[in-house]
């Protein structure tokens, strides 16, 4: 079953279509990636879904029932791309502070940050102020704060960016941990090797629509490009072959693209019919990263204003 | 609803447990006891003046003695046998604080007198000495003109009117010192508090939006509640401030005679003494003080002014509240900005200095109608009587005014308090508030 569907989203500003009649749907349990260059509307898009903007047009589903933006709060955790804390608060009482605005009672608000505080590793944080506190650290707080009412749906905007290895890993087995227990993940980033790692599903925003929707490995069969890499004993003296032609080479390594209408099995016996040595065959799939660069090369870098009349 | 008053909460304690918060509320009572201190400390002392006058009177007006008076203490010393040429350079070795040259002069046109000084003389000091050389030459006219200077003194008159007011609670004594005092202390106060607790909210505003805690919290409740809340919490934050002052002014009034019995003592004796008073002694103008007080109607004025300090602070808060939320990081944007919000405040200052001089002109009754200027202006003339429809229409006009700019204005903070990076102009919060929701 389905904890969020989106559907015909749109939400036009005075001079920009943000979000362009977009809809997808995210599976519960799952780790959907939403990715996009700068400005493709993807925070428009997240703030639709945690209610801050209405939209003007579309519908939001959420956990079967029509998305109500007062009383859904309590199953949505979102942790905006640019993070922010009172400074002059103390971490403690900001985290309690942040929790009963989502609706938790005092007593169980006190009781989850000292949990979490255990399991992060931050009890003797409780009493300091958030300017004390390192970017990393002030990092791990707002993930503490995001997840704390365990909602249905987090929202990650860049979770990641400014934490060492050690508490990467930290918080993405977290993230591992809270998907497993039930709670759905919005994960929006530009880093795709993380989204490689980490997302089930992805959908890829430009310019207000969506332009790519699968998951990892359909996208990937998607936009593969028949190549392979062979690994040989020697490298022989090419007559022409029909099916495949080399695109480059790396010590005894060759990468082939193989032609339209021919099969792997043709390059494989290509090679047994030059009595060459194979060591190894496999195919080449395209980065995230390179398919993401493929999409978005060639739309201009940031939008153009353009005059909406809607 | 709930929500709002959390965040009131954390609005309102996050101030009053900071270290200024305890400050500025002990010192500024410390202040006015300061201020206490120094109007005793001067009663006390009198008029007794430090300054050693020296005379050189070529003229001979005050024929060898200068007679005594009760209201000038000022030691005055006859030079004879000196010029002013040559006592120029000694009076100031020879202790005189200044001298006065009197030269060989017509007593019908006196002219060429002059007083050496070091330093400026203050004008109270220079005009009781010009008293005093007056009245020598008012003598020295009337024996020419052959007048008995006892039967002057029997003709001329001196006489001060006490100015009685006749209003419904029946005939007053008149303070009218202490009224304009009292209006014109407390229009400064609403005046200072819109200042002071509007740039709070802005700040508490900006403070929200360039952290990016705005985009955390308006995730949680509705970015009208947070704007509402912090208001809230921050004009609690000054009604606990004048609570905690009223309440240290008050055992003031107690304290007072406790440190300084004498003071008080003589102040009653006076009083007995002499009903109809007279300025003069100090003791006596602080008794002026404490029965004009008496006499004005100060549980209306008490009201009034938590009225028009909580209707005026609302008002301008949502205002600044909406300039907090389009300004991003600049501060010089946002002193922009300002600017045309602080305008009416000023002139309501203005106006109401005016007010607290003639409080039923147009100006001042339009100042005080004008729910921009109002809070201030009505301050201005509370403690006159200020007619009934007017004071309730000035609140009347107050609560629209300040109902229909929350409503606007809620609408500029909730585009702006998620917008960055742009700069915004007035005409763009118009259309953002003017647009349907």
């Amino acid at each position: 079953m389905n904890i969020l569907e989106v559907q015909h989203l749109k939400k036009y500003f005075a001079t920009q279509k943000a979000v362009d009649d977009i809809s997808f749907s995210i599976e519960r349990g799952s780790i959907f990636g939403l990715l996009g260059p700068n400005g493709a509307g993807k925070t428009t898009l997240i703030r639709m879904i945690t209610g801050i903007f209405y939209p003007d047009e579309g519908e939001i589903t959420l956990d079967g029932r029509k998305f109500d933006p007062i009383n859904d709060v309590v199953n949505i955790g979102y942790m905006p791309e640019e993070r922010g804390l009172y400074k002059k608060m103390k971490i403690g009482e900001q985290a309690v502070y942040l929790a009963r605005l989502k609706g938790l009672g005092k007593e169980e608000s006190i009781e989850r940050v000292k949990q979490w505080f255990i399991k992060f590793e931050m009890q003797s944080w409780w009493n300091k102020k958030i300017e004390d506190l390192s970017k990393g650290m002030g990092q791990k707080l707002q993930f503490v704060t995001t997840v704390l009412h365990q909602p249905k749906l987090i929202i990650l905007d860049e979770p990641f960016s400014g934490l060492d290895p050690v508490n990467s890993n930290l918080i993405k087995d977290e993230i591992y941990n809270l998907a497993r227990n039930g709670s759905t993940i919005i994960f929006s980033t530009h880093r795709m090797e993380q989204v490689e790692e980490i997302c089930d599903h992805i959908i890829l925003v430009n310019k207000g629509k969506k332009i790519l929707d699968g998951s990892v490995s359909q996208v990937k069969q998607q936009f593969k490009e028949n190549l392979f890499s062979v690994g040989l004993d020697t490298i022989p003296e090419f007559g022409t072959s029909g099916s495949f032609e080399v695109i480059g080479r790396k010590e005894n390594t060759l990468f082939v693209k193989i032609n339209q209408g021919y099969r792997p099995n043709d390059v494989l016996q290509y090679f047994l019919s030059q009595n060459v040595g194979i060591n190894s065959f496999s195919e080449l799939l395209p980065s995230l990263n390179d398919i993401f660069i493929k999409l978005v090369e060639g739309t201009p870098a940031t939008r153009q204003f353009q005059t909406v009349t809607a | 609803m709930n929500k709002t008053v959390l965040i009131i909460q954390r609005e309102y304690l996050s101030r009053v447990k900071k270290r200024s918060f305890l400050l500025t509320t002990i010192l500024v009572p410390l202040v006015i006891i300061g201020f206490y201190a120094a109007i005793i400390a001067i009663s006390i002392s009198g008029s007794s003046d430090t300054q050693k006058v020296a005379v050189i009177d070529q003229s001979n007006l005050f024929d060898g003695k200068i007679p005594e008076d009760k209201d000038d203490k000022t030691p005055y010393t006859l030079i004879q046998n000196e010029t002013e040429q040559s006592f120029k350079d000694k009076y100031k070795e020879l202790g005189y604080s200044s001298f006065l040259f009197i030269p060989q002069t017509d007593i019908t046109h006196p002219q060429g007198l002059k007083l050496h000084s070091p330093s400026a003389v203050s004008l109270s000091a220079k005009s009781k000495i010009e008293n005093r050389v007056n009245k020598a030459i008012e003598m020295k006219r009337l024996s020419i003109a052959q007048i008995d200077p006892e039967k002057y003194k029997a003709i001329n008159s001196d006489i001060s009117i006490d100015n009685a007011v006749d209003s419904a609670s029946g005939e007053k004594k008149s303070v009218a010192g202490v009224a304009y005092a009292v209006s014109f202390a407390a229009g400064l106060l609403i005046y200072m508090i819109l200042l002071i607790y509007g740039m709070m909210v802005m700040r508490g505003v900006m403070e929200e939006k360039v952290n990016r805690i705005a985009e955390v919290i308006v995730s949680s409740v509705k970015p009208f509640q947070l704007m509402l809340g912090k208001i809230i919490g921050i004009g609690a934050v000054g009604l606990t401030q004048f609570g905690i002052w009223i309440i240290l002014v008050i055992g003031l009034q107690f304290i007072l005679p406790l440190i300084f019995p004498a003071l008080f003592h003589q102040m009653a004796e006076q009083a007995a003494n002499n009903p109809a008073m007279q300025q003069g002694g100090g003791a006596s103008t602080l008794l002026t003080i404490t029965e004009g007080l008496k006499n004005l109607p100060l549980a209306k004025i008490i009201f009034c002014f938590i009225f028009y300090f909580l209707g005026g602070y609302l008002l301008y808060a949502s205002v600044f509240a909406a300039v907090g939320s389009v300004v991003s990081e600049d501060q010089q944007e946002a002193q922009q900005l300002v600017f045309p919000i602080m305008m009416p405040i000023i002139l309501g200052f203005v106006i109401m200095t005016k007010a607290v001089n003639d409080p039923d002109s147009g100006l001042a009754v339009f100042g005080s109608l004008f729910p921009l200027t109002s809070p201030i202006v009505m301050m201005g003339r509370i403690s006159y009587d200020v007619p009934w429809w007017q004071l309730a229409l000035s609140m009347l006009l107050l609560i629209l005014t300040f109902l229909s700019f929350t409503w606007l204005t809620a609408k500029i903070y909730r585009t702006g308090i998620l917008l960055y990076g742009k700069k915004i102009t007035w005409k763009e919060m118009w259309k953002w508030a003017m647009r349907k929701s």
